[in-house]
């Protein structure tokens, strides 16, 4: 079961990706979905009987590296945290594999699209079912690899192949200092596996390394990594470009799980994490900040997909405040609800897009709501999930981190307190500023586009459906799990927290206006999108001709992308020019090629004594012989 | 003294050359048996290697499988083979990737195949003959005859700039082993003998370290290439036929470092230690700049040698860190980098035979026509740029662990190469397989044949093998790093004392 539920996903690939071609792309997509349902089987019986039933475990696989004192082996580990992983990626991998079957029908490949697909959620649960860093790191890489084939699946496309490169190197800048975090981690405590690290870290909190205390530096190091994957402030600009992948990619990869890896590292770190409080709160400044800043762009933003996207960037903003306070469980709260809607609002999306003809700017849509009401009950029920309302899941998980915020006591608590709050207002915002502009209003498609509005088939409704169930219910149901009552059995020390910071029992005494305030911004937030877009639809355009700086700034997200060309990519393009045609070529490969053309010209020079004729032999005999009796006459 | 199984793995190779020599008749028929015959001489020697592989004691750290005749007494030189947990499976690289050459060549080379064959068969045994030499004299004597089948191969069998390249390599080399020389006989002039053993025994003054080394420096550092004697690299490689990188990359580059880790570490451990900050600068600027030239390069060849540089950085930074993660991953890394860029230039050559362009721009959109090719390639980029699960990941993790133990900053560096790395090979990969095929030539490309299948089938395994399952190539190295690592710090330590008093 434990090892059914990781490989279950790489039989798939295997199949489809080798023998696609052989047994016809119905054969293949339909293994893979099979193979995904075998494994979410066995996640879900996983997820009860460790985290339900309180039975860890570990499977070890065979010795990886030994390496003088360093010694780590390929393991499952299970414990409450990866179980909640692994139960939830295998569901919703499932539900958007065989969404996928319905999306991808008309593509060329879907064999290699379902290979990818398995491939990416086989790494997925290598990383959080990791017993060690370095196969954390394994997955983390699998992860970036399988996202920069997915994001460039439509190869052809040259914005396609610039998003999947950009999302892979923007990664790697993150990877470089998660592989520095381990190359410190395993100088401080001389090992890479969790249990050893974990039952050390305590004992470790006076060591420095460089005049710093070493466990902030490693927390530091694997917050940069995590930042990378996760599209945190600063390394966010691959995620909304990698919308340009498949939309199920966007919902399983962009939204659901992958980018909520660098959320799992800093929880699954959270022994070391709870004695690196500098870096704590590093974390929660930042992970602030990106609620706050991904929420204004998404505002204005067109692309029916990007907005998701921004929305997403800011939800893992949430995340990683709430555990930079320490609530690491209100952090994994919402990270498990939010894959619920987040990827039902993505497949939502991608059902609206199927359903418009592959259009995707919601200034072309509208008035299609009565066409494909599926569709737009299950985007109202994903959209009042991610703005907070009560019953459904977000609004759990949302109102536990903010009530967290405060409870911290913290000055970088209350800055999260008010990012958060200002960011919820937003998010409901440009939550209903989407639905009404794609479902309401005028039709403001062309007439041949709106003919073809229809309804997805059912293969891709059931996946929806099922998503909804999950985006009202995981919140009631699992909060007294997760941060509840139950909270301790259910952990299980999956998760450590800091005895004397008493994070939990603050949350419960948490003040009362905080979920009041909460509701009541995110129905405000409604409430203002839907007066200016569903009444007053001028008005939008007549607030952006007034402040058309602020506007643009917006826009083009803060200017982020073309900040980091400017310097970085052109820079790293003309150096790489220069030291080539003038570092190799003039200078390196000067001083040979001069020695052997002066060499050649010396020779040649030479070559023009020789000229055969006596007359001028017998001259030169005869000035040497001058010469030297001079010299013999003088020198006496 | 058992059966002298290392010089028949030496000198069979040097055999079948001499059947082929002896072959006469039509010129086809003379190719057909100079394939057939070097084929399978290299794939008897292979199959002999894995005796070494199988029989090879991992536990021990003494030389093996020892064979010692006397050679030369009067001057205390003799003929010694052996084999420690360093050099073993560099013997089984060499003797794995000669017979992929033979076969790689098996269609693309058309003139002149007895001499080729004969070449690339005189090579394997200077190769393995240089791996298994555990005397200074004889050591020396195969290092520098490995230049002569390669300087023939680029020179002949090579492209158009072929004699300016082949030139470039012999002399770049040559120079460096000059000085090198005058060192051995120095070595030899205080110490009376040359075989390794005994000279590892014999403390040398520091003074002499400090110039013995700077004359094995010369001689290893353009061999590794080492930036900036790095230049002769690239052109040696695009001229080269394919097979000619193949062993360029996979055999011949990894002579330098092995030679930093069989002679400069043990036998000059003060002036190793002196000049390590030194090597780390190198090597920081190797990963550094040659990964950005990498960026700017048009031709496929020379952006996959460019990266060669690039990772060899990364083991002369390893190899220096004079720890055993730092020296470990640097041998995986010379194993790993030997599998994957010959892989890579393999694949080069694949898409060379059939269009003949290396030219980056020519190609496009290759992953629409050629699928299985562009998996393949796809693995093999990933390995280049140490994806985890792929045979790059392990040598560059552990020298990257190493490097931070000695200075973050150095690691941080040698870190940089993991951005530039996937910036470059992802870059390349774009421009060839992806985008739109402009090209209609293109579009009657075939994909693999057989025999490209059966060329790429074992480097695939063995890729994925060393990235899954390192540990069946680390337990090899484990034990003679670990004395070498103790018995540097022995000598340090003790020089440190004495400097003390």
């Amino acid at each position: 079961m434990f090892v059914g539920a990781i490989f279950f996903p790489l039989l798939g690939a295997c199949i489809s990706g080798f023998f696609g071609r052989w047994i016809g792309d119905r054969a293949a997509m339909w293994s893979t979905v099979l193979c995904m349902a075998l494994a979410a089987i066995c996640g879900s019986m996983a997820f009860f009987q460790v985290a339900l039933g309180g039975q860890p475990a570990t499977v070890t696989l065979f010795t990886w590296m030994d390496v003088g004192e360093l010694e780590f082996a390929w393991a499952l580990r299970y414990d409450t945290l990866s179980a909640i992983m692994v139960g939830m990626v295998t569901l919703i991998s499932t539900l958007i594999h065989l969404y996928s079957i319905g999306y991808m029908s008309h593509d060329a490949t879907p064999s290699r699209f379902f290979a990818y697909l398995s491939l990416f959620t086989f790494m997925m649960l290598m990383l959080v079912t990791a017993d060690n860093l370095v196969q954390l790191f394994f997955g983390w890489e699998g992860v970036g690899l399988a996202s920069y084939l997915l994001i460039g699946y439509w190869y052809e496309k040259d914005s396609a192949n610039a998003a999947a490169m950009k999302a892979f190197i923007v990664n790697r800048v993150g990877d470089v200092f998660f592989m520095l975090g381990m190359a410190l981690t395993f100088l401080i405590f001389g090992s890479l596996e969790f249990n050893t690290i974990f039952a050390a870290a305590a004992s470790k909190v006076d060591e420095t390394f460089l005049g710093l205390p070493a466990l902030e530096l490693i927390g530091v190091l694997l917050f940069l990594g995590a930042c990378g994957k996760s599209a945190q402030l600063g390394l966010h600009t691959w995620l909304p470009d990698a919308m340009e992948g498949p939309t199920p990619v966007s919902a399983l990869i962009h939204a659901a799980t992958m980018v909520t890896a660098g959320v799992f590292l800093i929880c699954r770190m959270s022994p070391v994490m709870e004695y690196a409080p500098v870096a704590l709160a590093i974390v929660t400044v930042v992970g602030a900040s990106t609620a706050l800043f991904a929420a204004t762009i998404g505002c204005v933003q067109n692309d029916i997909k990007r907005i998701i996207a921004y929305s997403t960037c800011s939800q893992l903003g949430y995340m990683f405040f709430a555990a930079g306070v320490g609530l690491y469980q209100a952090a994994m709260f919402h990270l498990f609800t939010h894959a619920f809607f987040k990827a039902l609002l993505f497949l939502g999306a991608g059902s609206v897009i199927h359903a418009m003809s592959d259009e995707q700017d919601i200034r072309k849509m509208g008035g299609i709501w009565k066409k494909i009401p599926v569709t737009y009950l299950v985007m109202w029920i994903g959209s009042l999930a991610l703005a907070g309302i009560p019953i459904f899941a977000g609004y759990y998980s949302k109102d536990a981190i903010l009530e967290g915020a405060i409870a911290a006591h913290s000055g970088v608590g209350a800055y999260a307190f008010a990012c958060g709050v200002i960011a919820a207002f937003l998010t409901a915002f440009y939550s209903w500023r989407l639905l009404i502009l794609t479902f309401h209003g005028k039709p403001r498609a062309d007439h041949h586009t709106m003919e073809h509005v229809h309804e997805s088939p059912l293969v891709m409704l059931v996946p929806l459906v099922v998503l909804s169930v999950g985006a009202i219910t995981t919140g009631f149901v699992f909060a007294p799990y997760f941060i509840g009552d139950n909270a301790t059995a259910f952990w299980n020390g999956a998760i450590f927290n800091l005895p004397a910071k008493h994070m939990m029992e603050a949350l419960h005494h948490a003040p009362h206006w905080v979920p009041t305030l909460a509701k009541t911004v995110a129905i405000s937030g409604i409430a203002l999108a839907v007066v200016i877009y569903g009444f007053m639809p001028q008005l939008p355009g007549r607030v952006a001709a007034m402040a058309p700086r602020a506007y643009q700034f917006l826009l083009n997200k803060w200017y982020f992308d073309e900040l980091y060309d400017r310097i970085f990519v052109q820079p790293a393009r003309r150096m790489a020019v220069q030291l080539w045609q003038v570092g190799d070529v003039r200078i390196i490969d000067g001083m040979p090629n001069g020695a052997a053309s002066m060499a050649a010209t010396t020779a040649r020079g030479v070559v023009r004594l020789q000229t055969g004729r006596v007359a001028n032999y017998a001259f030169a005999m005869i000035i040497g012989l001058v010469l030297f009796v001079s010299l013999y006459l003088m020198g006496r | 003294m058992g059966f002298p199984l290392l010089s028949l793995i030496t000198f069979l190779p040097l055999l079948g050359a001499a059947i082929i020599m002896c072959v006469r008749g039509e010129e086809q028929v003379v190719a057909s048996n100079a394939r057939w015959t070097a084929l399978w001489t290299s794939l008897i020697t292979f199959g002999l290697s894995l005796i070494l592989w199988a029989q090879f004691d991992k536990t021990s750290v003494d030389f093996q499988f020892v064979e010692q005749l006397s050679w030369l007494p009067e001057f205390g030189v003799s003929y010694i083979m052996g084999v420690d947990g360093i050099s073993v499976l560099f013997i089984l690289l060499s003797t794995l990737l000669t017979p992929i050459c033979v076969l790689a060549s098996w269609e693309s080379v058309q003139n002149r195949v007895r001499e080729y064959m004969v070449a690339f068969l005189i090579l394997e045994t200077m190769m393995v003959g240089m791996f298994a030499a555990l005397d200074f004299m004889l050591f020396y004597i195969f290092f520098e005859a490995v230049l002569i089948p390669m300087f023939l191969i680029i020179g002949i069998w090579g492209g158009a700039r072929r004699v300016y390249a082949s030139y470039k390599f012999f002399l770049y080399t040559l120079l460096g082993s000059v000085l090198m020389l005058l060192a051995i006989i120095a070595l030899w002039y205080q110490a009376g003998t040359t075989n390794i053993a005994e000279l590892a025994e014999y403390d040398i003054p520091f003074n002499m370290q400090v110039w013995l080394f700077l004359a094995f420096f010369a001689s290893f550092a353009v061999k590794v290439p080492m930036w900036p004697v790095h230049t002769w690299l690239p052109d040696a490689h695009v001229e080269a036929p394919t097979a000619g990188s193949v062993i360029l990359a996979g055999v011949l580059l990894k002579m330098g470092a092995y030679g930093f880790l069989r002679f400069s570490l043990p036998l000059l451990p003060e002036a190793s230690f002196y000049f390590a900050p030194f090597i780390y600068v190198l090597s920081i600027v190797a990963v550094v700049y040659t990964s950005l030239v990498a960026l700017a390069q048009t031709d496929m060849k020379k952006l996959i040698a460019y990266s060669s540089v690039a990772h060899m950085g990364i083991v002369t930074l390893g190899i220096f860190t004079f720890n055993q993660q730092g020296i470990e991953g640097a041998l995986f890394t010379m194993l790993s980098h030997g599998v994957v860029s010959g892989a890579l230039f393999l694949c080069v050559g694949v898409l060379y035979d059939r269009v003949h362009s290396r030219e980056i721009a020519r190609y496009g959109g290759v992953a629409k026509i050629m699928p299985a090719y562009a998996l393949i390639f796809m693995l093999f980029t990933m390995a280049s740029v140490a994806l985890p699960g792929t045979a790059g990941f392990p040598g560059e993790f552990l020298v990257i662990l190493g490097a931070w133990a000695v200075n973050p900053w150095v690691a941080f560096g040698a870190a940089l190469g993991m951005i530039l790395g996937a910036a470059y090979m992802l870059f390349l990969y774009r421009r060839v397989a992806f985008g739109r095929i402009i090209r209609d030539d293109l579009k009657s490309l075939l994909d693999l044949s057989p025999r490209e299948y059966a060329i790429f089938a074992p480097l695939i395994a063995l890729t994925l093998w060393m990235g899954i399952y390192p540990q069946s190539f680390l337990s090899f190295f484990s034990v003679t790093v670990a004395e070498l690592v103790q018995e540097h710090q022995a000598a340090i330590g003790a020089a440190s004392r004495l400097a003390g008093l």
